[in-house]
């Protein structure tokens, strides 16, 4: 049995903040199922947000209400507050550990306008933000090697709960297929979100929901999974990103008839609403056949910006559309999609990321999350761009040293090594005896295009209702596949087929929640219940295991400062 | 139909590493990656390698197409494909295969963790940000792209034949500090970097320029750690002495004077250094091969003398 005094699963933004608390005074592991440099936070590109005010005058108010009205009045505002009033100490935090920032010409931190904030407030590395906070954490987790220790390519298997206590979780070496169980004090998940059970998304493809389905398993609900956010900025077919950061400098969005068409969407803000609102005006334009060349393909029109601006601001955007569609943004628009990009959801915390299992807040002692694995919820029904690094960061420091005072005052509670073991060891074995005519890859194409189809930007009760069949029949036939790759080394298939059977327990979850929530809100839409309605579901959803299927409860919306408003744009 | 020549590797079944071929009709806009998964999909689950973000920034899917290191995600299958219909993939180089085109990064990490790639600021932390000109800003704005993909590492051609060389990933991210306005240790970094297995012992091939999926591209990294080096007089190495003598002779004669440049590069005081040459210089003798005793200027040399003032400039 390894032992530690903290383990944290994920090595994102949110989980190296976590470890930078945590090593000051105890032992930390930290795992990842890659290396913590190829996280997915480092995907993040147009920049973090904070009201530092450097090139125009800004407040913690101002970017309190735009994060609750884009939020569409979702948001927990107690912890709002405090995560917008973190926001600049944080920022000049990452700047001092030696992270890369763009510049002003008086040499403050640049900052750029985003979508649905009031004023220019994403601080930003050009057009790799994400990477340059990665990297600079990742440079202090080196610095700090005495007392962390990094197990790369990990897989976190189960959480280990006893009774209301964390006591560890079962792991296994990518590299060797070695099964262990970890024991600490306390666990924190940093595990990302679950893009990938959508055919077209933004996401790596190590976005699948295995922190949120281990929870889950364990028996903790999931809160708000059916808030999914759509980026209006998608590659057309691929999904891969374009920043925000592209209309962020002023670029154009363009239907079929060349029309800039947020002039009937969003009249004040055009393409810098909030992501929700533009990526369900794309869809209708596209819905009406206003897509260009009829397909599903908006343009992302840049030409006006002019070269010296794509080549200072947005390099990495330029070099995307050049590599992976011949499109150079400089002379030709780039034909975009909405695409799956962030989960609102996640495993419920109070605003320091200690675990609840339920409405009450009722602790999960040892057990904490932060970052978009988890649901604060500061981002409500839909996430501004900029505000989940932030999210990750302020979170991730916040979980780190809730875990570190934990883990001072308790002992290594008892695990049952062999039990523990014996259950993950039972799922290779399962696998690997299994013998059907089923092919996984069919099977995760299937699920991803009915999510897609079925849970996308516009939902409706039938649709959604065929999604839950569909996923519930894939579950069946996804335990009679068959696995090529029987060996223990380096067995990336078995790991794909591990995740897969995460993905669909996700997707059942987010189905069923969407299925539930009979209104409009945020980055959930349905077109049977267009409006808001505050009277019935002014409340975040828990989305509860049950042996026969799921269960769901409802958690009050914590009000403070703004009361539910209309939003318009 | 391409054809995937593909290196496979699994020591659970066999020592020794073979090629596989398989058929795959490359669909337009597929990329390197999306072949590779197509093939591990549909043709054979075995097949492995790393991948993750698939948009060119988590630095996992580098393998060698067609003898070259590349980032599978960042290519467009097709145009890989050979006059001969066939793509052929290999695991990086410079690195120990685990599994197909899976390598071991551990020498390529250890290398990042021995340049003290952190910031280490001489000066407490304001209250805000430090501040940062734009043009301070772009001197490590192309370094601080690197993806630490490790394609640069697998094509360098002196690690192949030096263990000990830091590489071109470790010492671009060096750069990075070196460079940083931010950082107090300067001097102490070039001096770390000048001595052997440093920026000296590249050979300036610019492979790794030529690797690299992101513009950080090492060598030009490495070439301005070297000027810091020298604007701030660490030369008491070979590596920086050779340097000197090199511009001094050219800027002198207009060509290289190829006597002075190797005792001049090892330090005329240096006796043991000196006599290590002498081997070298008697068989160049033996063989005819040594240079004129008498140094000759070439006939432009005026002209080559008003570059250096320009430059000096």
């Amino acid at each position: 049995m390894i032992k530690h005094d903290v383990v944290i699963v994920g090595s994102g933004l949110a989980g190296m903040r976590a470890a930078l608390e945590v090593c000051k005074d105890l032992d930390v592991a930290v795992l990842s199922k890659v290396y913590p440099t190829r996280s997915h936070s480092g995907a993040a590109q147009g920049g973090i947000a904070a009201s530092l005010g450097n090139s125009e005058p800004d407040s913690w108010e101002e970017h309190f209400y735009d994060t609750v009205k884009g939020g569409d009045f979702l948001n927990d505002q107690d912890a709002v507050e405090e995560f917008v009033k973190a926001a600049p100490s944080v920022i000049y935090e990452l700047e001092h550990l030696g992270c890369v920032f763009s510049r002003t010409p008086n040499g403050k931190i640049a900052q750029r306008s985003f979508g649905g904030h009031s004023k220019p407030r994403a601080c930003f590395s050009a057009d790799r933000t994400g990477h340059a906070i990665l990297h600079a954490l990742h440079e202090q987790l080196l610095k700090s090697a005495k007392s962390v220790k990094i197990y790369s390519e990990w897989y976190m298997h189960s959480l280990i709960l006893d009774g209301d206590r964390c006591s560890g979780i079962v792991v296994s070496d990518i590299r060797t297929g070695a099964v262990e169980v970890m024991q600490a004090r306390a666990v924190i998940f940093a595990t990302g979100g679950y893009g990938r059970v959508f055919n077209i998304t933004s996401n790596a493809f190590a976005g699948t929901a295995d922190g949120v389905m281990s929870a889950y398993r364990a028996g903790i609900p999931i809160e708000d999974a059916e808030f999914v956010q759509y980026h209006p900025s998608g590659l057309y077919r691929q999904g891969i990103l374009f920043s925000e950061a592209a209309r962020g400098e002023g670029g154009y969005l363009l239907n079929g008839k060349g029309e800039r068409f947020m002039e009937k969407y969003a009249p004040s803000r055009m393409e810098l609403a909030p992501r929700d609102i533009v990526a369900r005006a794309e869809q209708s334009e596209m819905d009406a056949g206003r897509g260009v060349d009829g397909k599903d393909i908006i343009h992302l029109d840049l030409r006006h910006l002019g070269k010296a601006r794509i080549m200072e601001r947005l390099p990495q955007i330029r070099q995307l559309g050049i590599d992976f569609i011949g499109v150079d943004c400089i002379t030709d628009p780039l034909p975009i999609q909405p695409t799956a990009h962030y989960s609102m959801g996640g495993i419920p915390v109070d605003k320091f990321g200690q675990v609840i299992s339920d409405a009450e807040g009722t602790p999960v002692k040892g057990f904490f999350a932060a970052g978009e694995c988890a649901c604060v919820s500061v981002h409500g029904a839909n996430r501004l761009g900029t505000n989940s690094l932030l999210d990750a960061v302020v979170f991730g420091e916040r979980a780190g040293k809730v875990a570190l005072e934990y883990a001072k005052t308790v002992s290594h509670a008892p695990v049952n090594e062999s039990h523990e073991k014996t259950k993950v060891l039972e799922l290779f074995e399962d696998i690997f005896q299994q013998d059907g005519g089923e092919c996984y890859n069919d099977i995760r194409n299937e699920m991803k295009t009915i999510m897609t189809e079925n849970c996308g930007v516009f939902r409706d009760a039938d649709r959604l209702k065929v999604c839950i069949e569909t996923i519930q029949n894939l579950r069946q036939r996804y335990k009679k596949g068959k696995v090529t790759d029987k060996g223990k080394v380096f067995n990336t298939e078995i790991y794909e087929i591990i995740e897969l059977g995460n993905m669909l327990g996700m997707a059942e979850v987010i189905a069923t929640a969407a299925l539930a929530r009979n209104e409009s809100r945020g980055g959930h839409h349905r077109t049977d219940f267009p409006k808001r309605d505050d009277q019935n579901f002014l409340k975040h959803s828990l989305v509860y295991p049950t042996d026969d299927g799921v269960e769901i409860k409802y958690k009050p919306v914590v009000i403070t400062k703004h009361q539910p408003a209309e939003r318009t744009y | 139909m391409a054809t995937f020549r593909i290196k496979r590797y699994n020591p659970e079944k066999q020592p020794e590493s073979y090629y596989e071929e398989f058929k795959l009709d490359i669909k337009d806009g597929m990329t390197l990656l999306d072949c590779m998964n197509e093939i591990k999909w549909t043709l054979d689950g075995s097949f492995t390698y790393r991948m993750s973000c698939r948009s060119a920034i988590c630095g996992s899917c580098a393998v060698k197409a067609n003898g070259h290191s590349l980032l599978a995600c960042q290519r467009q299958g097709a145009h890989l494909v050979k006059d001969d219909d066939t793509i052929v993939l290999e695991p990086l180089g410079n690195m120990k295969p685990i599994k197909d085109l899976a390598v071991d990064f551990k020498p390529f990490w250890d290398k990042i963790d021995k340049i003290n790639p952190y910031l280490q600021p001489n000066e407490k932390a304001p209250k805000e940000e430090r501040k940062q000109s734009p043009e301070q800003f772009r001197l490590i704005d192309d370094s601080s792209t690197c993806i630490m993909c490790g394609a640069c590492y697998s094509d360098c051609n002196v690690l192949e034949v030096d263990d000990n060389f830091l590489g071109p990933a470790a010492l671009a991210k060096a750069q990075r500090f070196v460079q940083d306005s931010r950082d107090g240790k300067t001097l102490e970094r070039v001096r770390d970097l000048s001595k052997p297995g440093g920026i000296w012992d590249c050979t300036h091939c610019a492979e790794c320029v030529e690797r690299c999926p992101k513009p950080a591209q090492p060598f030009h990294r490495i070439k301005e750690i070297m000027t810091v080096a020298l604007d701030q007089g660490v030369t008491n190495n070979n590596g920086a002495r050779h340097a000197l003598s090199f511009t001094k002779s050219v800027k002198s004669s207009g060509s290289l004077n190829e006597n002075i440049i190797p005792v001049e590069s090892v330090g005329i005081f240096n006796i043991k250094g000196l006599f290590d040459l002498l081997p070298v210089g008697l068989r160049m003798f033996f063989k005819g091969k040594n240079p004129p005793i008498f140094h000759k200027s070439i006939d432009d040399v005026e002209d080559v003398k008003r570059i250096y003032m320009e430059l000096d400039e």
